[in-house]
């Protein structure tokens, strides 16, 4: 418990506010490098400072900072909380900068185990905890399966039931090597599986990305030709949902300008100037830019006009965004319709004057990235890191099988099957000769 | 009479046991129910094997005597696994069932402070829960410091055939009666265990020319580290190799009911090993199996049995006549002992502290198959740890416990008394996390040491091998100072392995997979012997993989070393599942490291544990 760390322990997406919490010998060294109040370090205990949040002179966000100084403090250590103004990205952005000023990413209820370790919590609040735990058992597994979908947790049982054949195979070959009858497994048979075996686990990261996009937004365009109710659209989505609009120009990666959250997905809506200023841009988004702006697009909600014929540019962009994640939608189904709907793909047709509609864009979204499976809820930027990083160590397992594969014996490579087994386990829980007060303690989501 | 030590059985583990004690100094009675019965092989005629034979050298390495003795006794020996790498390698001998008995019971005659009494022991003699001697069934007392039970296949032993049982040891030896009895009495549990062995047949009646011949190594091996060879390489006895028939397995399936496992005797309790199951069970369970494999292993050179391995039964006689003439070669064979299976008491290995005492009784050992394992060499490591741990503990001082990354023997009791047992206990190299740390090759480094501290060890041995380490350390220096340069690329061409920019030192350049240690010998300045230059091989060769190992066991270290105090009272733990409770108090984990490989005991239970422990500091 020497180093210090740090974690986002508010809900993301929803509420106006955000916390960052800082714990540990180095809180305040570390919140003073990135905040432009000077007056923190010197600061009493329990005290609450304004100012900005800076990155080489650059400002972040608006923030007010406690410092609380050990012990009296949740975990008994010095504690610094950055509350900022919500949205996933700055949010995000300045827990990268406190992590990259020294912090470490807490684990999963590292907080609280702080807090228990340090004697903060006692015995009966523990046991009250484990109460918890134990009555919700089911909960606190699913929530460490969270980590990934439940999609990918078969994904993974599968793998490691693959694995435990090859790994049983190799230990009966091993034990009783006088059987001639038994099959023997070579590093030809593992070294065809280990193609599989990759492939199977690169599917797996790739389903984790999808999680991951739920967790930092789903990078959005909405593109379409001026007038077409692009802008009416994004008030529509606004004004009707929970919306967090964080509007620091500039500071942002990717040009993200908005943020909305529908149903605790989050979009990140990009460049959105021509959209929002509804004085003068409607002619500043040229095709050109659109296209731009369309490859850096997770998503793309291309809107047409029901009541005009499509033209020339629109044909292209349609070209453009076939290969993407994208929704067609038509407007102004209210108006005579003149727009060829023929060859469309499978267009919404709405109404933004008669409210018509809309409520299916929101559907087609989570149909799209395959949300309806995977529980927002409870998903935190931080247990992504913890089974991204997992499934990186399992990456780098597979190339030391394939690195040993043809320079050692079968028993040594197994050395790497077993780990790789064993780390696919922790992911799903399901393996119990790891960090046993860690695994425990990352079925709380962070900074109870 | 008054001994220190009282060794009850004169089996594997009874003689590692008695020689241990006595050799530490403390007079050790060894009790057996006959003397011409000493370290007798009831099974099958083989010392070592996967795992086992790795035991065997570690046994050798702490200073005790079944390598000595199997190395004079060899039929044949072979190295399993030579095709792999060095960490599954591991030495299997066919040993004369005559010859090894003998030599052993010599050993024993010959041993200072050792006596040998031919006598059955009723009961275990206590005074304040800590050992005093121990009653014989003919009503005389021995008084003891410590008691070492070794009682093998003994305590209410029956033996069994189809549908017959008889109170009976192995072939028609006495039973212990009472003894088991009296353990429960003292508050020990019990567990009927079972195990069995198949029929001898007799040499002269087989026609070995249907048979497939199993030669030995034809090169030399000894299990012991004083590498004395006893026999000739090139006349060595060869085992054969038959198979079961689609005949064999109707007449199975025909009788099966006829087998005393399968409903010949309805009243059997015992569990049988997974590891050595019978032919019955072999046949029933993997049915879509065309055959089985069958070895014909001579037992002796003095007598005419061939023992038929992997054909163990319970079928009447006339069932296995008809078994026996439906394998291949075996056709007209006489058979001069039928199989039998064997049903008996051991105690529950988790009522046992990690130096093999009791909890229940200071001072009394066990070893053993009364500890509900399978094999002599499983018995012999316990033996021989139980008499380590007796002699220390006469002398005061901590005993000796091996770690999972120092020995399989180490892996064998805290598997033992961590997990319990279900079913007779075999080792297997699965069963270690630490297999390339665990090799054949280095059991005298890792385990001398505590070899020589206890006593066991001569100065004399010691010194040689404290001289072999340093000539390994020579050697591997050696190897990393000498370099080799682009001038040497003719003869690593010839070796046909990548040819040089820069200078490389040998010791990388064993490296390469293609690279044999004898083929850089002709730039060393020293010689060394061929054991050392095998130590340089592996740390070369196997380098980074033998450092995960190191790593892991460095990480699990952390956990071995958080103790629980013995003290520790679960029931306050209101969160422990009911399950882990009771199976932490049945095992009472003395690190957390020991309560993780609790089966039933989940990550959560052993954070609500930690969490106590610490809340307790």
């Amino acid at each position: 418990m020497d180093d210090t760390i740090a974690a986002i322990s508010t809900a993301q997406g929803v509420g106006a506010i955000s916390i960052i919490r800082v714990s540990g010998p180095k809180a305040f060294e570390i919140v003073s490098k990135i905040f432009s109040n000077k007056k923190f370090l010197e600061a009493p205990s329990h005290t609450i400072h304004y100012g900005y949040i800076v990155d080489n002179g650059k400002k972040i966000d608006e923030v007010l900072v406690s410092k609380m100084n050990g012990p009296k403090t949740f975990t008994c250590e010095d504690v610094a909380e950055i509350n900022a103004h919500g949205g996933i990205t700055t949010t995000n952005e300045i827990l990268e900068l406190v992590l990259v000023n020294g912090a470490r990413l807490a684990e999963p209820g590292e907080f609280t185990k702080r807090a228990f370790l340090n004697g903060r919590i006692d015995l009966t609040e523990a046991e009250g905890i484990m109460d918890l735990i134990n009555s919700k058992t089911d909960k606190a597994r699913e929530m460490a399966l969270n980590q990934v979908s439940g999609e990918v947790s078969n994904l993974i049982r599968d793998l490691r039931n693959d694995l435990a054949g090859i790994i049983s195979n190799i230990e009966v070959n091993i034990d009783y090597p006088e059987y001639e009858d038994t099959p023997v497994m070579t590093n030809n048979k593992v070294k065809n599986s280990l193609n599989s075996l990759e492939k199977k686990i690169n599917n797996i990261l790739e389903k984790s990305n999808e999680g991951e996009i739920i967790k930092n937004g789903i990078k959005t365009v909405i593109a379409g030709k001026p007038n077409v109710g692009k802008s009416s659209l994004l008030n529509r989505l606004l004004g009707e949902d929970r919306a967090i609009v964080t509007d620091v120009q500039g500071t942002t990666r990717d040009s993200i300008e908005a943020s909305l959250v529908i149903d605790n997905i989050v979009l990140n809506l990009i460049d959105t100037a021509g959209i929002r200023d509804t004085s003068d841009t409607v002619e500043s988004i040229g095709v050109s830019k659109s296209l731009s702006l369309i490859d850096q697009a997770d998503l793309v909600l291309f809107v047409l006009n029901y009541n005009e014929e499509m033209t020339a540019d629109e044909r292209m962009i349609l070209e453009k965004i076939r290969d993407k994640n994208h929704i067609i939608i038509v407007n102004k189904t209210d108006l005579e319709k003149k727009l060829d709907t023929s060859e469309l793909d499978n267009p919404i047709y709405i109404s933004i004057k008669d409210d018509k509609n809309i409520d299916e864009i929101k559907d087609r979204i989570k149909e799209l990235f395959n949300l309806e499976k995977i529980e927002t809820g409870d998903l935190t930027y931080l247990t992504s890191a913890r089974s991204k990083a997992i499934l990186r160590q399992v990456l780098d397992s597979v190339s030391d099988v394939r690195e040993g594969i043809d320079n050692y014996p079968i028993d040594i490579v197994e050395i790497d099957l077993k780990k790789i087994w064993n780390l696919l386990g922790d992911i799903i829980g399901e393996n119990y000769s790891e960090e046993l007060l860690d695994e425990l303690f990352s079925r709380f989501c962070v900074g109870k | 009479m008054n001994y220190e030590v009282i060794v009850v059985g004169g089996g594997h583990a009874g003689c590692e046991a008695a020689l241990a004690t006595a050799r530490m100094g403390h007079k050790t009675l060894l009790v057996t129910g006959n003397i011409n019965n000493i370290a007798d092989m009831p099974c099958n005629p083989s010392i070592g094997g996967s795992a086992k034979g790795i035991v065997v050298r570690e046994i050798d390495a702490l200073g005790g005597e079944m390598g000595r003795c199997a190395d004079k006794s060899l039929l044949q020996i072979k190295m399993l696994n030579s095709a792999k790498g060095p960490a599954v390698r591991s030495l299997r001998a066919q040993a004369d069932k005559i010859t090894y008995p003998k030599n052993m019971l010599k050993t024993l005659r010959e041993c200072d402070n050792l006596e040998i009494l031919e006598a059955l022991v009723k009961d275990v003699k206590t005074n304040d829960n800590k050992v005093s001697g121990v009653l014989l069934e003919d009503g005389r007392e021995i008084f003891s410091k410590a008691i070492i039970l070794t009682t093998g296949t003994y305590m209410n032993a029956d033996i069994l055939v189809g549908d017959t049982r008889r109170r009976e040891g192995p072939h028609g030896e006495k039973p212990s009666n009472y003894l088991s009895d009296n353990l429960a009495k003292k508050g020990f549990k019990l567990k009927r265990l079972k195990t069995g062995t198949p029929p001898r047949i007799k040499r002269d009646s087989i026609d070995f020319s249907k048979t497939k011949l199993e030669n030995g190594d034809s090169v030399y091996h000894t299990f012991s580290f004083d590498n004395k060879v006893y026999y000739d390489v090139d006349n060595q006895v060869p085992c054969y190799l038959t198979y079961t028939t689609e005949e064999t397995h109707k007449i199975i399936l025909d009788n099966l009911n006829k087998s005393s496992m399968y409903g010949g005797i309805p009243d059997i309790k015992g569990i049988g090993p997974r590891y050595c199951p019978s032919i019955e069970d072999k046949v029933v369970r993997f049915r879509d199996k065309e055959r089985h494999q069958l070895f014909l292993e001579p037992e002796s050179l003095y007598y005419d049995d061939i023992y038929l391995q992997g054909f163990s039964t319970s079928m009447p006689h006339d069932i296995q006549e008809k078994m026996v003439h439906s394998l291949p070669g075996l056709e007209n064979a006489e058979i001069l002992r039928y199989a039998y299976a064997i049903e008996y008491d051991a105690i529950y290995p988790t009522q046992l502290k990690f130096s093999l005492e009791t909890k229940l009784i200071e001072n009394l050992f066990t070893a053993g198959q009364i500890n509900g394992t399978s094999g002599y060499e499983e018995a012999a490591c316990q033996g021989l740890m139980a008499g380590i741990n007796a002699g220390l503990k006469l002398e005061g001082k901590d005993p000796l416990i091996l770690k999972r990354d120092e020995a399989y023997i180490g892996v064998l009791i805290d598997d033992l008394i961590t997990k319990g047992i279900r079913d007779p206990y075999r080792l297997l190299t699965s069963r270690s996390e630490y297999r390339l740390l665990l090799r054949t090759d280095n059991a005298d480094l890792r385990l001398r040491d505590y070899g020589y501290k206890v006593g066991l060890v001569s100065r004399e041995k010691y010194e040689k091998f404290l001289e072999k380490k340093d000539n390994i350390e020579k050697a591997i220096s050696e190897f990393k100072e000498i370099r080799l340069t682009p001038k040497d690329n003719d003869y690593l061409e010839s070796l046909g392995t990548t040819l040089l920019k820069d200078g490389v030192s040998l010791y990388d350049l064993l490296k390469r997979p293609e690279i044999k240690v004898n083929d850089l010998l002709r730039y060393l300045n020293n010689e060394y012997d061929e054991d050392v230059l095998y130590q340089v091989m592996v740390k070369a060769k196997y380098e980074g993989y033998i450092n995960k190992e190191l790593e892991e066991a460095a990480r699990m270290k952390r956990y071995e070393d958080k103790k629980i105090p013995k003290d520790v009272d679960y029931d306050s733990m209101h969160n422990l599942a009911s399950e882990a409770k009771q199976k932490l108090k049945e095992v009472e984990p003395e690190t957390i490291g020991q309560a993780m490989r609790i089966s039933g005991v989940n990550p959560a239970d052993i954070s609500i544990l930690t969490m106590y422990l610490k809340r307790g500091k």
